[in-house]
């Protein structure tokens, strides 16, 4: 285009103050555009957790400000017999719930990737746990699972399988095995709908040509279904696990961590140390001690992510 | 390698019939392109023939047996798809050996048969990369590459070549037929592409609606469709229709639109005043005194040849020609169709008329 000789009164340099330069610089703007979302970040995580790893430190309790005392509440807590069964409970809780999970929630994935009339509705009502607030479920199952009225314990009496109640909320291994069920039943759904969304990417050409090349439907999945999953089922698995092991409301609404502790994890642990009893610091100190846990499991599903070397952009190296 | 025959079949989707009863026999080491329009059937044909698709009813064999209830990893076939179907997450060689190790031949034999395959489509320095790490045209290769390490009794491809830029196409397609010499398999190839099939085939077969419109050879499709469809759609440009009447006074003409007379070397039987559709292909026409009178349209030269758009009796006519005219829109040629190479066509069921 040419330039059109109109001469045409420039803009100086020298009167734009700092407040317009502020405006029309870049990085200002691109730093203001952040500032909501890093504000969220720091106000709603970053600081909660600076503060639970600083209250650690402290013997705070409700009420009173704490002095920093090192490590000591972690030297008590090493010698707590207690804290040490938390820790083997939520092991135990999210090793069975976050395997069970996984294993229920591909086989139903597979089955509802599959053709078969009412799909649609199906695939909804595996839903249903996963929109129900926990604590709902949580009541549900208390109710379930109660010494009297247990609607297992009444059908199986009349079946005469059983000539009493089953404690389930009472006996420490029933317990245990109740709340990991409660747990499964809830969590499924999110496995087995992230799972099926994962299996919808596949193109259907890659098993017709898996087929002509005489691959039997055991191989299409072992060879294609597979391996194509793994980097949805690392993340979903990544998330199941971090869910399965912060878990508060369901035991906490069937089982307040009885009986004799047998289902406290981490979390109620810290809870009641912490805002029942009133000691801040030593709650803290036990959630804190989550963290290194929290981590290991991302930094597995991290690594196993790398490795998928196929999955990595156009780069002809 | 191995014939194909395929005896009336049908395919129905629920009570939907897509294919009426459908007959092409493939002799053994043949190339066949099976094409038509979208939705013609040809696609669905190739996956009965896969075994993709169960059979509605008729018969498929392979060989001297009939598949119709064979599983299709029994099939003893090899297929191409239009998106290649690589698995995303294997190398080249795993892609191309996968077949080899469902069937658990030893590594030493999946190593010798993949490097041979490499070899032939100039893989060898591919071999170790993702299918994600390739060009369009790389890709086309290893999905070849792993129909030919299996070596099969039958090649398919299923418009193996509609996601890949012109230029390469063509490339491709003389790969492609290049290996057809070379290994001498019996191949059915399924394109919407006429040049592709005229470039490509020992036989044609033009599908439509759900039937076989013609087969044979290319030229023999070009140089008498047995009916309007198979006309029109081979060539490019197009061959040229218009609509008249058969006049036989002495002399055999046809009254085309507007009265244009244009002149036939015999007429069928008693077809004084049959309506009827002349069709002459555009590189049929030559200038001469004799000719009907047309007006310049638009004129498209593409350096070997000319396209020249006109008007006669008001109906648009392309010409192509070799030599290089110097025709301006709005000038008047005479242009005379090669009375012994045009076409005539009833107009009501679009079967052909002359010999």
């Amino acid at each position: 285009m040419a330039d059109v000789a109109i001469p045409r009164a420039k803009p100086q340099m020298s009167e734009d103050n700092a407040w317009t330069q502020l405006k029309h610089n870049r990085n200002w703007l691109g730093f203001w555009f952040m500032v909501p979302a890093m504000a969220f970040l720091i106000f709603f995580l970053a600081y909660p957790l600076g503060l639970g790893i600083w209250l650690s430190f402290t013997d705070t309790r409700i009420g009173r400000v704490g002095h920093f005392v090192a490590t000591e509440n972690y030297e008590w807590l090493w010698d707590d017999s207690i804290f040490w069964l938390s820790v083997f409970n939520t092991l135990l809780y999210t090793f069975i719930a976050s395997a069970l999970k996984f294993a229920i929630g591909l086989y139903l994935a597979l089955l509802l990737n599959e053709n078969m009339p009412f799909k649609a509705m199906l695939r909804a009502m595996v839903l249903i746990p996963f929109i129900v607030p926990t604590v709902l479920s949580a009541l549900a199952f208390w109710w379930i699972f109660d010494s009297q009225f247990s609607i297992i314990s009444w059908s199986l009496k009349h079946l005469g399988v059983i000539n009493q109640n089953i404690n389930f909320l009472g006996d420490t291994t029933w317990a245990r095995i109740c709340v990991i069920f409660a747990n499964i039943w809830r969590g499924v759904p999110f496995v087995a709908i992230t799972l099926l969304a994962g299996l919808q990417t596949v193109s259907p050409s890659l098993y017709e040509a898996a087929t002509l090349d005489g691959a039997t439907r055991w191989q299409n999945f072992r060879f294609i279904t597979y391996p194509l999953l793994t980097p949805i089922i690392a993340v979903v698995m990544t998330f199941s696990v971090l869910f399965t092991f912060t878990d508060f409301q369901l035991i906490w609404a069937m089982t307040r961590g009885g009986p004799v502790n047998a289902t406290h994890l981490m979390a109620t642990l810290s809870y009641q140390r912490a805002i029942i009893a009133g000691q801040l610091g030593e709650g803290a100190a036990i959630s804190s001690a989550m963290i290194p846990f929290l981590l290991a499991a991302i930094m597995v599903s991290w690594f196993g992510l790398q490795r998928r070397k196929w999955q990595q952009g156009e780069n002809n190296d | 390698m191995s014939s194909v025959q395929i005896r009336d079949v049908r395919k129905s989707f629920g009570n939907f019939e897509v294919l009426h009863g459908v007959t092409v026999p493939i002799e053994d080491g043949q190339f066949v392109v099976l094409v038509g329009p979208s939705g013609c059937g040809k696609s669905t044909l190739l996956r009965m023939l896969a075994g993709l698709e169960n059979i509605t009813s008729g018969t498929i064999s392979i060989g001297d047996r009939v598949v119709n209830n064979v599983q299709p990893k029994e099939r003893d076939i090899a297929m191409v798809f239009q998106n290649y179907a690589l698995y995303p997450h294997m190398t080249v060689a795993d892609n191309m050996g996968f077949s080899l190790k469902l069937r658990n031949a030893g590594a030493d034999e999946i190593n010798k048969r993949v490097k041979r395959a490499a070899e032939i489509l100039a893989l060898s320095p591919l071999l170790d990369r993702y299918p994600r790490q390739l060009s369009g045209g790389q890709r086309q290769r290893v999905a070849m590459g792993r129909a030919i390490v299996r070596d099969p009794q039958v090649f398919l491809f299923d418009e193996p070549l509609s996601n890949l830029d012109a230029k390469l196409r063509v490339a491709m397609r003389t790969e492609i037929k290049e290996l057809h010499q070379r290994l001498k398999t019996t191949t059915v190839y399924v394109t919407h592409d006429q040049i592709e099939a005229m470039t490509m085939a020992d036989k044609i077969v033009v599908m439509h609606d759900g039937i076989v419109e013609q087969m044979g050879t290319p030229l023999e499709l070009y140089d008498k469709p047995d009916n309007q469809f198979v006309a029109g759609f081979i060539g490019s440009p197009a061959m040229n229709f218009l609509k008249g009447h058969v006049r036989v006074n002495g002399v055999a003409t046809f009254e085309g639109p507007n009265g244009v007379k244009l002149p036939l070397k015999t007429a069928p039987a008693a077809s004084d005043g049959r309506p009827a559709v002349y069709g002459v292909r555009p590189e049929h026409f030559t200038i001469a005194d004799d000719g009907a009178e047309a007006e310049i349209v638009v004129v498209e030269p593409t350096g070997s040849e000319t396209q020249v758009f006109a008007k006669i009796g008001g109906e648009q006519v392309v010409a192509v020609f070799r030599e290089r005219h110097q025709f301006n829109p709005g000038d008047k040629v005479r242009l005379k169709p090669d009375p012994s190479l045009v076409h005539l066509f009833d107009e009501a069921t679009g079967k052909r008329l002359n010999a």
